[in-house]
């Protein structure tokens, strides 16, 4: 098929991106369509239509075909010590806002406990006036909230701040976000039941790995929209995500979300803990850190076209990929196919959720040259995902942490895409 | 602190929203302080939780050389795992890597026997004592050149050694939430 456009769509930015309602609305055209159908061959019936299939499972696995999806994680740099690190979400193989449970990137400091939920509890303490302890089971007899909330690493994105682009695709380099339907008990309640002092301004959340790996939350958000989960997508939470029991704090870093939960300290100021100080903050070139950076910025990266997901020749093309931001919505995602010369508002899935990740979609009519695709999203409080060059003047290279900067793919002729920075 | 300061507006903001009129079955048990003393182990910046005990710099090196250095090298110079004695002078130096260690980084010293006694060695967390949390902490206290030789490490010292980079850390400079 030729690069020309014959549709009636119109044109909505250079390097021939369409209108995003053309998706939608049948305005590609049955003439382009057509052009894109299948060479003729005869249709017979396979083997798996003559006679019948497999009995049923009790757990469903995927497809033996789709073996391709799946996580995958950098080897440690000392082999003594496995499970420090993090298995990333491939998301080049994926579509809409939901991650499969078991795709869902973890990130471990100790490796993955295995918990007895008979044997955990969950202890509140500190400025309180009742200390408590709960068994999952008194747990699970709480009035429960459910809420679809990504769950970002702090160091995703790290490799856009390494001095030249690396050779990775879209699951090394995005992996470490997320995105499920959570159930558990609103924290406030659990708060409320043990009396918080009005001393208290922070809830120090600790878990039961090995690591004991632990933060301090803001009081405000732990009564604002913290959840205490028991489920993840429907079943109870995997064992890498936090078995039996995690926090949710919708839209904070993801460590935040503190796994395998074990104990919540009321108390006046931050612990102070390695995982608030020596890590999860921004070194900038003047020296100084920041930190507590708690919400995730505004952030959206292309899913398809990526690398390992490339197109056969020239022709109509559906970019797609994800939006999110810790402020709340996302209210518009912006692609450019010319390297940020021009952008093309793209059409955004619903339901578009508060901290959540949004689906967006938009035609694209590869000609077959050189393209440079990109995508921005700017937040329902007007945040507007940053370039790469933007993100470098405000931080430097050396952050690590909380990398939120527009992801370039380039189109080759050979219709493969490799990161670049531009 | 000043960053709760800087934070107080917007925590007092979310504050003052309505609270939530949902209420639980009330199944918590009570929990007396004795029963969770071997959870309640974080150490505030403060010394607040620091244990009895003490440790100096020089039994310290002997565990280390026997727990640590495989994973953290000799001394702490690195290797496989994080280097945690020295890096200073690399933060303000945009053109070279940073490196972040204990000496350079950490802004309290109270994180180092936390993290060190609730997750350290990698293989056997809570296995040291009191005493040699204290002696490994003076150990690279002392090797990144923050205390002296003999300067024995309690609850009543701990917090009193002032990190190289206790003035490092600045407030995120957009709303935090």
């Amino acid at each position: 098929m030729s690069g020309q456009n014959t549709s009636g769509a119109p044109p909505a930015a250079g390097g021939g991106l369409l209108d995003r309602r053309a998706l939608f609305e049948g305005a590609l055209g049955a003439g382009l369509l057509s052009a894109s159908g299948a060479a003729a061959e005869t249709l017979g019936d396979p083997v798996w239509t003559q006679k019948p299939g497999a009995n049923f499972t009790p757990y469903g696995q995927p497809s033996r075909f789709e073996s391709k999806v799946k996580r995958v994680w950098a080897p440690p740099a000392n082999p003594a010590t496995p499970g420090i690190g993090a298995s990333r979400t491939p998301h080049q193989f994926l579509d809409g806002a939901i991650t499969p449970n078991s795709l869902h990137f973890e990130r471990a400091h100790g490796g993955i406990p295995d918990i007895d939920p008979e044997q955990h509890r969950l202890v509140i303490h500190g400025l309180v006036k009742r200390p408590l302890v709960f068994t999952m089971e008194a747990l699970s007899r709480y009035p429960m909230k459910s809420r679809i909330a990504f769950i970002e690493c702090g160091g995703n994105g790290g490799s856009l701040s390494q001095p030249v682009a690396q050779n990775v695709d879209a699951q090394a380099i995005r992996g470490l976000v997320s995105c499920a339907e959570w159930t558990g008990v609103p924290l406030s309640i659990l708060l409320d039941e043990a009396g918080v002092d009005p001393a208290a301004k922070f809830v120090f959340a600790e878990g039961a790995d090995s690591a004991g790996m632990s933060r301090s939350i803001p009081l405000a958000k732990a009564m604002d929209d913290a959840l205490v989960c028991l489920y993840q997508n429907g079943e109870r939470i995997r064992p890498g995500n936090g078995y039996p029991v995690r926090l949710l704090a919708p839209g904070f870093e993801g460590n935040m979300n503190v796994k395998w939960l074990r104990r919540l300290k009321l108390v006046a100021s931050p612990v102070m803990t390695k995982d608030e100080t020596s890590k999860y903050t921004v070194l900038l070139d003047s020296g100084k850190t920041w930190q507590f950076i708690w919400p995730i910025e505004v952030n959206s990266f292309i899913t398809r076209p990526s690398p390992g997901i490339g197109m056969p020749g020239p022709g109509l093309f559906e970019i797609s990929g994800l939006a999110w931001s810790g402020a709340g919505q996302i209210k518009t995602v912006e692609v450019s196919a010319d390297g940020g010369k021009s952008w093309a508002p793209a059409a955004l899935q619903d339901p578009v959720l508060p901290k959540a990740l949004t689906r967006f979609r938009i035609p694209w009519k590869w000609d077959g040259g050189p393209a440079l695709l990109q995508s921005r999203s700017t937040d329902a409080a007007g945040n507007l995902q940053p370039s790469r060059a933007a993100m470098i003047a405000e931080r430097g290279l050396r952050g690590q942490f909380h990398v939120n900067c527009i992801l370039t793919w380039a189109i080759g002729a050979n219709g493969e895409a490799s990161n670049v920075y531009v | 602190m000043s960053m709760f300061e800087w934070l107080a507006p917007a925590l007092l903001l979310l504050f003052a929203g309505p609270l939530h009129a949902a209420e639980g079955p009330g199944l918590g048990a009570p929990a007396n302080e004795a029963d969770i003393a071997a959870w309640n182990i974080e150490i505030q910046p403060d010394g607040k939780g620091l244990p009895a005990g003490r440790g100096l710099a020089a039994e310290g090196e002997k565990i280390f050389a026997e727990k640590c250095q495989r994973c953290h090298g000799e001394k702490g110079g690195g290797k496989p795992n994080d280097q945690l004695v020295g890096g200073f002078g690399t933060l303000s130096a945009p053109e070279k890597p940073a490196v972040k260690t204990v000496g350079s980084f950490w802004p309290y010293a109270t994180t180092l026997f936390d993290y060190t006694r609730r997750a350290m060695p990698w293989d056997a967390p809570r296995s040291l004592s009191n005493p040699e949390v204290y002696a490994l902490v003076a150990f690279l206290l002392r090797e990144n050149g923050v205390i002296g030789a003999d300067d024995a490490m309690d609850a009543d010292t701990l917090p009193r050694v002032v990190m190289p980079n206790r003035d490092g850390f600045i407030p995120f400079p957009r709303k935090p939430f």
